[in-house]
């Protein structure tokens, strides 16, 4: 077997979107009979680079070539024509359909033009028999069985294309332990079979398990090809998450803060006991106190957001307790959390904050008015004083509160919908990347203002993808890894590599 | 190479092969519930006038539906794929103009079938592409469509146009004798027919699973590699083939062309694929519910013209009303599954 | 904000212009008044006066249409409203007092407010697709119309009933007067309450709208309960400027003309910022563009194919992917301009 020409060799691969570049001169090559993990955080170009091998999205510039030969993926069938096969994390197959349908759609053994449903049958047990999963009925329906199965048939779907390649893209997110282990044991399978599997995955721990070497992307960039034996924990994170931050460490320093008192003479604001929801996170125990700044650290995709989602009843927890202000809630909504005077700066602006085509005064306004109710209209005076009021000490740009929001930029944006929560004076809000994608100046600001509202009382919950940022405003940092709360540090002089540690090597 | 052979099979978590084949048979449950119902509603009506229990009777509900049967089969085909149309009551309306109108200008029946044939498929044709490649919601892009139909029919005329050509009388007084004096009519035979084709394309053709598949999941679909936007547009192609189709069989059962005819056919249609148990937001459901489906609705025609009492806007009612029930049926069902 | 509002009922008022200067030129008279027995004439006045249902409708629509919903019931609204009133009128003991005109009118105001509550609670509460849940209403609704009228024509005759439709007041048909004063009502009610932003709101952006604490529940039941009472008027209008309710063909096809007017108005399909200034000239545009076929010459029945083209103009032009592909053609050979796959 020639080991010397990659299965798939991609030289050179940009894609833009407008105002992004999402890939930038990337290589990546995979060989046969390996597992190789694609690694980076949420935003470096993993599901790009996926999606241009999978035909999803077209290259601007650069070559993919299949066992030396050039291709190009215009459509995912072209890809799949290539023998490259590609199982998501949400399962991309159709749930109203049977599992044989599943398997051969698109490819069904045909007779005089009708379909050979015994065909049909006889092959997906094949394929099914192939995997072990000699169990699962060809002719039940997919949506009958768990996530965990679902995704064995997406597999079973490329065994029977006899895929060359076989891409995982987040597997694992909903499985538990066993569950895991059975997909491992499948892609193991495969791989001696000398199919080449490209794994896509979160959790640290499963891509030293399964991995035989990783490329690391960042920003669009790559950043090197390595064996996973020979990369530490260490090494892999701080390769995936850069020293960008260097470029932070000019900022002011934060200004002295009094610590908050959390004694237990004082009652947290908040307190999660044991709180998860099934498929996301579990077991988070949590209490922030008034006045102070609690940072969340972890690997994007780590399960941050949904920790500030459940608290936010954004998603209804299923397991678990909050407390707020000594008093057990349940937040059921939004509008609930809101209520207890919870605010929530999504990490997604444009899909989960601004409402674009708004202005400036009705996206500042929203949140207050929503919970007066539509027919209690804020009058124009109070509004405009507090627009005015808000434009002015978060120094937005324009100051024109008649600009429609989705013309201001980023940083702008984020003031905004800061405000839009600081309007309702909050007891606590929680911020998600409130700092990622802005610019410099905009980042000072509002690091500031994080200060200063905690020093005025404000229980805070941070998250952010930068350790340093963290670090430098919080209290207290909890850890969070692979969808669980792993630690919980008092911030006494921790430093960065001190956290890191902490995430690369699980528990303390 | 390890071999496959040497491993213990896995045993990931399943559900009991019992839960399995109830959920298996769940698919057919709204198709079975209206079976019932149409059983049931037979069942009362034989109750009620001896003469209901008929052979005749139950004929008679074919005979006189033919047409709204190849509109179901069209619009399953729509429905399934989680789309709308909202033109195929205009569209009979303008297939029954445009025959009657060439017809009485001395054509040849059989150019004039396929010249109409070939109005229906391509108007359907282009609101599929309209659809497709621009993005426009179903709705807006029939109910365009629908306008335009109807426009045309007013263009041709605004008076009725008696079809007294030759084959289409012949058509429409032909009778199909079966065993004893029972008998169907020509249309009912196509109609059938069509319907027997469309399940051979549903349940045995790629291009019928693919209608599926993007029902289920369209993006899904597409990453599998199925040609999804073909698919699409062929469905309102078929559609308005149907529709076509369905002029021709409302021709001859009417031998005129009215610019009025059809008047809300199109939730006639709906009605019948929904009641016949297919999911609004496709992928779930069978063309042979969707018949049905139109028997239901014949039924609760023939049972208001039985009875003396009720009028005729009983029928609206009862369809609403069963249009309500099944609708509501299907977001427990999608609830329950979510 | 300002410039935009221009901007935005520029296009919709130029193409009301240039029609009617169309017709003026064909029918010299056309924008003249004249007074006569008190009583102001004229096309405009005669174009306004029929279009007053379309434009209550498309009023109502347009507020379904910026929650991202569809009303496709008005039509048998209209119908059940009509046939309601004036079934009670005819059966009333006195059919001819202003008491049973002020209860008729009363009548199909609960009967709109009633089925506009029935589409909410579909919508909002249910759950189900707005256009699957107003199509209940709409296959249903004609038939309870007609179960109200018992099959016929019901013909009255009040004359405070008929002035609704046909009356004058201040030299004005008071048609137009209660059009007005509507589109006056629905403007306030919009803008100086938060409805408006929050209707805009959720239209716009749902989840974010949820995360700001929205409920968008009542919202939704608001504006669907609007849009039917605005059809219950209307109803009143087309059954008393006729004296009599056709629970077949009152209100036919009026569900496409006010989802036209609106479309036309600069309202999108897709939800969001919409306009009422921008729905009642779409409106108008509409009822001239019927008078302009009829002044041309052209046969009437051609006007249904004249609209069905104006529909689908109006909505590429306002498709995402037909304007990119209008700029693409402007920036002509620029290369690299590509369409990504939209997932």
């Amino acid at each position: 077997m020639n080991e010397i020409v990659p299965v798939v060799e991609m030289t050179d691969i940009a894609i833009g979107f407008p105002g992004v570049k999402a890939l930038d001169g990337v290589n990546f090559r995979l060989f046969q009979g390996e597992v190789h993990a694609l690694m980076g955080e949420n935003g470096a170009g993993k599901s790009t680079l996926i999606k241009a091998l999978t035909g999803v999205y077209t290259i601007d510039s650069g070559t993919i070539t299949v066992l030396g030969e050039h291709k190009q993926f215009p459509t995912p069938a072209a890809s799949q024509a290539a023998g490259i096969s590609t199982v998501y994390q949400e399962v991309n197959l159709c749930p109203n359909l049977t599992v044989e349908e599943n398997v051969m759609l698109g490819r069904e053994p045909r007779r005089r033009g009708s379909i050979d449903w015994k065909g049909v049958r006889s092959r997906t047990r094949e394929v099914l028999a192939e995997l072990h999963l000699n169990h699962v009925d060809p002719g039940s329906l997919l949506s009958s069985h768990s996530i965990a199965v679902q995704q064995l048939i997406a597999i079973a779907r490329s065994v029977e294309i006899n895929a060359k390649v076989l891409i995982l893209d987040e597997p694992t997110s909903s499985l538990d332990a066993d569950e895991v282990n059975q997909l491992f044991r499948v892609i193991r399978d495969l791989r001696d079979r000398g199919v080449a599997i490209l794994f896509v995955s979160h959790f640290l721990e499963q891509v030293y398990e399964i991995s035989d070497r990783m490329t690391v992307l960042r920003n669009g960039k790559l950043v090197g090809e390595y064996l996973t034996r020979d990369l530490s924990r260490m090494g892999l994170i701080s390769k995936m998450i850069g020293k960008e931050m260097e470029a932070l460490a000019e900022l002011d320093q934060a200004p002295a803060r009094t610590r908050a008192r959390t004694d237990s003479e004082v009652t947290p604001f908040v307190e999660a006991r044991g709180l998860g929801r099934k498929g996301s996170v579990s077991n988070v125990d949590l209490s922030i106190y008034p006045g102070e700044v609690v940072g969340l650290a972890g690997l994007l995709g780590a399960g941050r957001t949904e920790i500030a989602r459940l608290l936010f009843g954004a998603d209804k927890a299923d397991e678990g307790s909050i407390r707020v202000k000594g008093v057990s809630q349940r937040i059921r909504s939004p509008r609930t959390a809101i209520d207890k005077r919870i605010g929530f700066c999504s990490e997604d602006r444009k899909e989960e904050g601004l409402i674009g085509d708004l202005s400036v005064r009705d996206n500042l306004m929203l949140a207050m008015q929503a919970s007066k109710g539509w027919a209690r209209r804020i009058p124009r005076r109070v509004q405009d004083e507090l627009v005015a009021e808000y434009i002015a000490t978060l120094d937005i740009r324009p100051a024109n509160p008649d600009a429609l929001i989705r013309n201001l930029s980023g940083g702008n944006q984020q003031k905004v919908l800061l405000a839009r929560w600081l309007i309702t004076s909050p007891e606590l809000l929680i911020l998600d990347e409130p700092t990622r994608g802005i610019d410099i100046g905009a980042k000072t600001q509002i690091q500031k203002l994080v200060n200063k509202l905690a020093t005025e009382g404000m229980s805070i919950l941070f998250i952010s993808s930068e350790l340093e940022e963290v670090l430098r405003l919080s209290d207290r940092v909890a850890v969070i890894k692979d969808r669980e709360m792993v630690a919980e540090i008092k911030n006494d002089d921790v430093s960065v590599e001190d956290v890191m540690t902490v995430i690369a090597g699980g528990t303390q | 190479m390890s071999s496959l052979s040497t491993l213990t099979p896995l045993t990931v978590k399943e559900p009991t092969p019992l839960r399995n084949r109830m959920r298996g048979g769940a698919r057919y449950a709204p198709t079975l519930a209206t079976l019932g119902l149409f059983i049931a509603m037979f069942a009362v009506g034989a109750g009620m006038y001896p003469s209901f229990l008929s052979g005749q009777v139950f004929l008679n509900l074919f005979i006189d539906n033919t047409f709204l049967i190849v509109l179901a089969v069209g619009m399953t085909f729509v429905i399934l794929t989680g789309g709308i149309d909202l033109s195929v009551g205009a569209v009979v309306a303008l297939s029954m103009m445009v025959s009657a109108t060439l017809l009485q200008q001395g054509w040849n029946p059989a150019t004039v079938i396929f010249l109409v044939l070939v109005i229906g498929g391509g108007l359907g044709l282009l609101m599929g592409l309209i659809i497709q490649y621009f993005d426009i919601q179903p709705f807006i892009v029939t109910l365009a469509g629908m306008f335009l139909a109807r426009g045309l029919c007013y263009v041709i005329s605004l008076d009725s146009i008696p079809v007294t050509e030759g084959f289409f009388t012949s058509v429409a007084q032909a009778q199909i004798p079966l065993s004893g004096d029972l008998f169907v009519s020509p249309g009912v035979l196509l109609a059938l027919a069509i319907v027997a084709a469309a399940f051979f394309i549903l349940h045995h053709t790629r291009f019928g699973r693919t209608v599926y598949a993007i029902g289920g999941n369209e993006h899904s679909a597409m990453l599998m590699g199925l040609p999804v936007t073909r698919t699409k547009v062929l469905v309102y192609a078929l559609s308005g083939l149907c529709s076509a189709v369905a002029g021709v069989l409302f021709s001859f059962y009417s031998l005129s062309g009215y610019s009025l005819a059809a008047q809300g056919m199109e939730l006639d249609a709906i009605a019948a694929v929904v009641i016949g148990g297919t999911l609004l937001t496709g992928g779930t459901g069978y063309v042979l519910g969707s018949v049905v489906g139109v028997l239901v609705l014949g039924i609760v025609q023939t049972f208001i013209a039985y009875d003396g009492t009720l009028s005729s806007w009983w029928t609206k009612i009862v369809i609403g009303g069963l249009l309500l029930v099944f609708i509501l049926l299907q977001r427990l069902f999608a609830r329950r599954t979510a | 904000m300002k410039s935009l509002m221009k901007n935005r009922l520029a296009w919709p008022v130029i193409a009301l212009a240039a029609l009617l200067l169309l017709n003026q030129i064909f029918r010299p008279d056309f924008l003249s008044l004249r007074m006569q027995d008190g009583h102001l004439y004229g096309s405009i006045i005669d174009i306004m006066r029929n279009g007053a249902p379309t434009i209550l409708i498309a009023l109502g629509m347009t507020l379904v249409i910026a929650t991202r919903g569809i009303d496709l019931s008005v039509g048998a609204v209209v119908a059940i409203a009509g046939a309601a009133s004036c079934a009670y009128i005819a059966a009333s003991p006195e059919p001819a007092s202003p008491v049973t005109a002020a209860m008729a009118v009363l009548i199909a105001v609960m009967a709109g407010l009633f089925l506009g509550l029935w589409n909410g609670f579909l919508v909002s509460t249910v759950g189900v697709q707005p256009i699957i849940a107003t199509l209940v209403l709409m296959t249903a609704g004609r038939g309870i119309a007609q179960l109200i009228t018992g099959g016929q024509i019901v013909s009255v005759s009040n004359d405070h009933y008929k002035s609704i439709g046909a009356g004058y007041l201040f030299t004005l048909p008071i048609s137009i007067l209660i059009t007005a004063a509507v589109f006056v009502l629905a403007a306030v009610l919009t803008r100086r309450t938060a409805l408006g932003t929050l209707v805009e709101a959720v239209g716009i952006n749902p989840v974010a709208s949820r995360l700001a604490g929205l409920r968008s529940r009542n919202i939704i039941w608001i504006v669907y309960v609007f849009s039917a009472v605005c059809a219950a008027i209307a109803g009143l209008m087309i059954s008393s400027n006729v004296t009599a309710a056709d629970a077949n063909n009152a209100g036919l096809y009026i569900e496409m003309d006010a989802i036209l007017a609106v479309v036309i108005g600069g309202t999108s399909l897709a939800g969001g910022r919409y306009t009422l200034a921008g729905t009642v000239i779409g409106a108008f545009i509409i009822q001239t563009l019927t008078t302009t076929v009829y002044t041309l010459g052209i046969p009437p029945e051609v006007t249904l194919v004249f609209k069905a083209l104006v529909v689908i103009t109006v909505c590429l032009l306002q498709a995402p992917k037909a304007r990119n592909l209008l700029r693409s053609l402007k920036a002509a050979p620029k290369p690299g301009t590509k369409e990504k796959v939209a997932i």
